[in-house]
This record gives structure tokens, C-alpha cells and sequence, in this order.
């Protein structure tokens, strides 16, 4: 790969689950200038209390680097792992989109959901709230869709994701 | 032993004793009262009264920096924490031990803006390596013993605990620090051993090889030094020194190359430029050592030996990036190297060693002494040439004044020199010295400072008055902000904006209203008797020398030009204006 070219990552992180960690890890990003395309957290064991960070981030490989290894000083990281570099790997977002329309749009939007196994979790005369769960590229592709027929807003999760097989981070 | 209960207070200084801690520089307030109730009753622990929070933290980082212990900061809630934050900053870019408590309000009180309330942890997250609010008291004793490991391990540097005023005044269980294992940060110290063999094998084939050290050899201890010189002796390899690497390698020893970047040598700036192998060893290639990155050291491999992985490859990319501490890295690498009996080629080294004496003809950092006028570098040159049979401290504060005392002192010992490196915080001279003197209290400490650093934490002659701590601050005065008015020359047409100090105290007596003695020096006849005459003084001195106030500090490397398009100064009539737009945009 070249010096200067861009490419997204995918970077997982462990941390302790406690107060102020989530901010040192977004502090460290908007400090440091570096790019934060989606961003999730949640405790994965509550035994011992241990959060996992999904950043999915972008930069020339050196920032990659740079990235990494200032995720791995902080002191309540346990781990960080480039997803994108330790091989195959599933991604998943969910949204809620809400979509807003009457008529032959209304009857389109569903035929679109269905196409895509989007599920509506909301409707009234008017509205549709469709859940939609997938690769981040799947779920902009749902909106574009539903853009000419009336969508109205998005709310979506960030990625979650962990590598295929035996591989653990 | 069966954990014993506490309070709060009890606990914190428990803990301090238990880590080690000698002297504790700070200032009370509201939020930390319970804290220096306990100070008050005990005697294992010095409380040394600073007038300002921000030298607190610069004394407990010359305290540091001189022993190589932690320094020990305390200050109250709010502005007490607030005023810290440039001290921790400077603490956190130079990678200084520090452990900083600071008061918080009431936990119950905590978001409401309370008085004297600041978001302590929120403000000092990214000016330290880690900090804790200690919200529950049978966390206290852990957060204390956590910190101080932080501090220390891997790449040390400030920590902050917040401790809100009712932990300090509730029951607290104590735990020794024995008890206590961090789980997450356990930074590693050993070399990858293939990595240290192929690097050993990279220096053992150069042609120009260069040992380029920083702060980190320092850091990683004395016997780290030993071990350098030893090595430096071993390769037959000219070594260069970083502003914060002064005295990691003996000065007067003649691999020695001098200190490079952008008021660094000819030679040692010419030889990072043109050689074919570079060693990197506790140094981060910070801008003010690689002048334009997209023309440093063009020809060179690369190899990097730090404890903070976040440092190889950040600025500049390395063909060998070897994690871990200093110390350890080079004994393995002595070890491989004799194992292997290896040398480099001599004809090479010879041949190499040629071109750089032809550098060092330039003697780039000669200057002429007139009758008339004193020249600050003479004034760094005589004070060492005056003090080379006594223990000796130097601390600066930042601006040319700086750049003399690195170029002009000859540093022969680590730990001796005190100076802000990456933050460049002018008013840091001063309360360093302080903290200095406490450590080494028979020791002669000097504070190299200008006309208008010294303004910065001037209020620090109290402390030196309370604590009858005899440093000997020289002011070399040329009645203006030295450095911002050599780039308004070189890069703003003299446009001369602001940087004239048009009313300066008397210094004389300043220092008389603060209780000790001022001096002063005009004439380049009566130095060295001053100088003498402040050594011999048994107390604090200020010594206000009027030095030369055009002269520039060179040799120099314009902002966004390579090591090799150095400006040499006076003599080779390089003291015109730079004409680069590029210059002036960087910093």
C-alpha cells in the first residue's frame, strides 16, 4: 500500500469500563486530529467490567499506526485490535429510519424494506419506521433508495464488529 | 496485615510515605484543608510553600528531573487545579514523573458549580499520562499506589488524583503497595530481540553512522547513560544530543558532536543530514530537531529505540522500530555486538570522521567578546568555565537565553540539566531551581533565565527567602523578548511588535525587597568577578548582567529548511532576513 494513500479501518479496543474512558478515547482522536467515521461502546462483561470500542477510522497507513499505538498507551486499554489487518471480519449497523409518505411512495418504501429485510418496528397512516440491520454500505444504500419516497430521518448505531472465525482480538 | 481504617487525609499520606515521597510542593486551599491537617501532624513528609501553583508543579519537576524520584504536587480544588494545567502540560511533553493531587469539592456537590469548583479531570485529560477522580474512599488507597506506578513505568509523566473533600475527611481502608497490581498498563522494558539483532547488524555494516539520543536515555536512569557512552565508545560512532538528551554523554568527550536541530551544531546537524545509518535512542524527531521532515536525513537507515510505542514511526518512518526501555536495549545490543565481534569498517569511519572534522572547522559556535559589551554566550561560557569543580545544576527558563546555556554549557553528567523542552514554558527557570535545591540542598544551582522570562514566576523569590534556598538566578537582559524578537528580525522585517521590555524592575532590588541579593553587570571586565562574587554568596542571588541586545542566536535553521541550509550567523553574514513565507507560517 502506498505512504499517502487513505484507506478505512475497522479498530477495536477493550478498555475498562469506567468514568472518563469513553472521553480519553474521543479526546485522543479530536486532539490528535485523526478521523472518527462511526463510533460504538458498550460493556461486553460486566464480571469484569470491560467495554468494548468500535472506531471505524481512516488515514494513511503511518496514522493507522499512530492511532493504534496511542489507543494501546492510554491506561484503562486493555487491548487494540485493527480488524481490518487481522483478516475477514463481519460488520453490522442497525438503523431506524423513518420514512414519511402516502400513497404509491408508501406502498414503495415497503416493497424496498422487504427487498432489503428491513423490518417496520412503527407504522401510522403516514409513517413507516423501518429497522434495517447490516454492513454500513447495505444500510446506505436503503436510504438512498428511500430518499424519493419520503424519508424523513435516520438514527443508526455505528459498526459492531468482530473477526470471522477462530480469530480473537 | 489486616487493612487498617483510616481517614481520607490519613490515607493519602500514608501513601505518599509508603511511595517514597520526601517533599510535597504545593499550596492550601479550601478543598484540601483535611490534607495539610494531616501535613500539620506528622514529620515524615516536607511541605514546601510555593506562592503560585504552576511552579509548584515546575519545582516538583526539577525535583524530579535532578533525582530521578517523582515529584510530589498538592493543590486545592478549582484555580489551585486550574493553575496547574501548564505546569502538568510541560510535565506531560517532557515525560516528567509527577503525581499532582488536587482538591475537588464535595462529591454530593460535584456539577453544581460549586465554589471553587472545576472539572479537574475533564480540564487536565489531555495535559496528562492518566488521572483519576476518586469518587469512592475504598478506591483511595489503590488510585494512590496506581498513580504512582503510572507515573513511572514506560514513558513516565504527570498524573493527576482528584480528591473531593469528603473522601479526604471519611473512613478509608489503607492497602500497601505491594497489594496493589495494575492490570492493564504493564509497559514493556525488553527489546525484541531479533529487531536489536538486526539493528546491531544495520549500525555494524554503516559507512556514516550517527548515535542521535534524546530525553528518554535520561529517563531510563544513570546507569542507562553509562551504559551509552560505553557503547558510543565501543561503535567508534559520533553522537548527538537532544536539548533534553544534555548530558546523557560527556560533553568534552570527542565523539561528541554537540547538540543538533534548529540551534543545534553544524556538525551535528550536517552529520543526522548526510549519514548512511542513524541511531535513534530515547528521541521522538520532534520538529525542532528535523527542521523540514520531507528533506531529513534523506540517504539513512533508520532505527528507533523507545519505550512508547506511539513515538516510532509518528513523525518520521524507521526501518527498525525497537520497543522498549533504553537501558535495556543498548546492553543488548553491547551484548550482540561483542558476541558477534563486530566493528565498523574503520577506512569508512575514518573517512567519515574527516568530513566532520571539516564541520567542526566552521566552529559554528564561536563568537567574539569586545571590550565594550557583554555577550551572553560569554556569560554561559564563563559560569562553567567558574563552576567545573562543583556539583552543579542548571536550569533555564525559554528563549535565546536557553539556547546559549545548551549550546554554551558544557553538560558532562545526566540529571544536571533543567530545562522546558517541548512545551518551551518561559517563567519554568526559577521554581525548577527551587525544586533542585530542595533535592540537593548543598548543590550549586543556577538559573539561567532572560528580562522577561523571569517575570513569569518572579513571585518564586519568597519561596527561595522562606526556604533559604541559595539559587543563583543569572538574568541575561538585553531588554527584550530575546527569541520572538530575533524571528521579528530574521522573518517580520524588525518589525519589533511587542517584544520590547520597556519597563523592567530594578532587579537589585527586587531581590532586596525579597530578602537576599542583587547584583548587577554592565561591563564584559567585571563578569567574572560577579559571577564569582554570586557563587560565593551564601543565600539566593538574582544577578541582572546586561548583555548585548542585537545578538541572535545562531547557528540556526530557518522553520521549513533541511539540517543542511543552516544559517551560520555574524561571521558568514547569515543575520539577514530570511525571505520565506513558509518560515513564517511555521513556528
Amino acid at each position: 500500500m502506498k505512504e499517502t494513500e487513505i484507506s478505512k479501518h475497522t479498530i477495536s479496543v477493550l478498555v475498562d469500563n469506567e468514568a472518563g474512558v469513553l472521553a480519553r478515547v474521543i479526546g485522543l482522536f479530536s486532539g490528535r486530529g485523526y478521523n472518527i467515521e462511526s463510533l460504538t461502546v458498550a460493556e461486553v462483561d460486566a464480571n469484569s467490567r470491560q467495554s468494548r470500542i468500535t472506531v471505524v477510522t481512516s488515514g494513511t497507513p503511518m496514522v493507522i499506526e499512530q492511532i493504534k499505538a496511542q489507543l494501546g498507551r492510554l491506561v484503562p486499554v486493555h487491548k487494540v485490535s485493527d480488524l481490518t489487518l487481522a483478516g475477514p471480519s463481519v460488520e453490522r449497523e442497525l438503523a431506524l429510519v423513518k420514512v414519511i409518505a402516502t400513497g404509491e411512495k408508501r406502498v414503495e418504501s415497503l416493497r424496498i424494506a422487504d427487498i432489503f429485510k428491513a423490518r417496520a418496528v412503527d407504522a401510522t397512516n403516514t409513517s413507516f419506521i423501518f429497522e434495517i440491520i447490516g454492513s454500513p454500505e447495505k444500510i446506505d444504500a436503503f436510504n438512498k433508495l428511500m430518499e424519493p419516497l419520503g424519508l424523513s430521518e435516520i438514527s443508526r448505531t455505528g459498526v459492531a464488529a468482530i473477526s470471522r472465525g477462530t480469530i480473537m482480538m | 496485615m489486616a487493612e487498617r481504617i483510616m481517614n481520607g487525609a490519613e490515607v493519602v499520606l500514608q501513601a505518599l510515605a509508603d511511595q517514597g515521597v520526601e517533599v510535597v510542593f504545593g499550596y492550601p486551599g479550601g478543598a484540601v484543608l483535611p490534607l495539610y491537617d494531616e501535613i500539620f501532624k506528622q514529620n515524615h513528609i516536607r511541605h514546601v510553600l510555593v506562592r503560585h501553583e504552576q511552579a509548584a508543579v515546575h519545582a516538583a519537576e526539577g525535583y524530579a528531573r535532578s533525582t530521578g524520584k517523582v515529584g510530589c504536587v498538592l493543590v486545592t480544588s478549582g484555580p489551585g487545579a486550574t493553575n496547574a494545567v501548564t505546569g502538568l502540560t510541560d510535565a506531560l511533553l517532557d515525560s516528567i514523573p509527577i503525581v499532582c493531587l488536587t482538591g475537588q469539592v464535595p462529591t454530593h456537590l460535584i456539577g453544581n458549580d460549586a465554589f471553587q469548583e472545576a472539572d479537574t479531570t475533564g480540564i487536565t485529560r489531555p495535559c496528562t499520562k492518566h488521572n483519576y477522580l476518586v469518587k469512592e474512599s475504598d478506591r483511595l488507597a489503590r488510585t494512590m499506589h496506581e498513580a504512582f506506578h503510572v507515573a513511572t513505568s514506560g514513558r513516565p509523566g504527570p498524573v493527576v488524583i482528584d480528591l473531593p473533600k469528603d473522601i479526604l475527611v471519611s473512613p478509608a481502608p489503607y492497602i500497601e503497595p505491594a497489594k496493589v497490581q495494575h492490570r492493564t498498563y504493564n509497559p514493556q522494558v525488553k527489546g525484541d530481540r531479533s529487531q536489536i539483532e538486526q539493528a546491531v547488524e544495520i549500525l555494524a555494516s554503516a559507512k556514516k553512522p550517527v548515535l542521535y539520543c534524546g530525553g528518554g536515555v535520561i529517563n531510563s536512569g544513570p546507569q542507562a547513560c553509562k551504559l551509552l557512552t560505553e557503547f558510543t565508545r565501543l561503535t567508534g560512532a559520533p553522537i548527538t544530543l537532544t536539548l533534553m538528551g544534555l548530558g546523557a554523554y560527556p560533553a568534552s568527550d570527542k565523539q561528541y558532536l554537540g547538540m543538533l536541530g534548529m540551534h543545534g551544531t553544524y556538525e551535528a546537524n550536517l552529520a543526522m543530514h548526510d549519514c548512511d545509518v542513524m541511531v535513534a535512542i530515547g528521541a521522538r524527531f520532534d520538529d525542532r530537531v528535523t527542521g523540514n521532515i520531507d528533506f531529513f536525513s534523506p540517504g539513512s537507515t533508520k532505527i528507533q529505540i523507545d519505550i512508547d510505542p506511539s513515538s516510532i514511526n509518528k513523525n518520521v518512518a524507521v526501518d527498525v522500530g525497537i520497543v522498549g526501555d533504553v537501558g535495556h536495549v543498548i546492553e543488548d545490543m553491547m551484548k550482540v555486538w561483542k558476541a558477534k565481534q563486530y566493528s565498523i569498517n574503520q577506512a569508512a569511519l575514518d573517512a567519515w570522521w574527516g568530513e566532520i572534522e571539516g564541520w567542526r572547522e566552521k566552529r559554528c559556535l564561536s563568537y567574539i567578546q569586545p571590550n565594550d559589551v557583554i555577550k551572553p554566550q560569554h556569560v554561559i561560557r564563563r559560569m562553567h568555565a567558574l563552576t567545573r569543580d562543583r556539583k552543579t545544576f542548571i536550569t533555564t527558563d525559554v528563549g535565546q537565553h536557553q539556547m546559549w546555556a545548551a549550546q554554551h554549557f558544557g553538560f558532562e553528567h545526566p540529571n544536571e540539566w533543567m530545562t522546558s523542552g517541548g512545551l518551551g514554558t518561559m517563567g519554568y527557570g526559577l521554581p525548577a531551581a527551587m525544586g533542585v535545591q530542595v533535592a540537593h540542598p548543598d548543590a550549586t544551582v543556577i538559573c539561567f533565565s532572560g528580562d522577561a522570562s523571569i517575570m513569569m514566576n518572579i513571585q518564586e523569590c519568597a519561596t527561595l527567602t522562606q526556604y533559604r534556598l541559595p539559587v543563583k538566578t543569572v538574568i541575561l537582559n538585553n531588554r527584550y523578548m530575546g527569541m520572538v524578537r530575533q524571528w521579528q528580525q530574521l522573518l517580520h522585517g524588525s518589525r519589533y511588535s511587542e517584544s520590547y521590555s520597556e519597563t523592567l524592575p530594578d532587579f537589585v532590588k527586587l531581590a532586596d525587597a525579597f530578602g537576599f541579593t542583587g547584583l548587577t553587570c554592565t561591563k564584559p571586565d567585571d563578569l567574572d568577578d560577579a559571577l564569582q562574587k554570586m557563587l560565593d554568596i551564601d543565600g539566593p542571588v538574582i544577578l541582572d548582567v546586561a548583555v548585548d541586545d542585537k545578538e541572535n542566536c545562531f547557528p540556526m535553521i530557518p522553520s521549513g529548511k533541511p539540517h543542511n541550509e543552516m544559517l551560520l550567523g555574524h561571521e558568514t553574514g547569515d543575520a539577514q532576513a530570511i525571505d520565506s513565507d513558509e518560515g513564517m507560517v511555521l513556528v
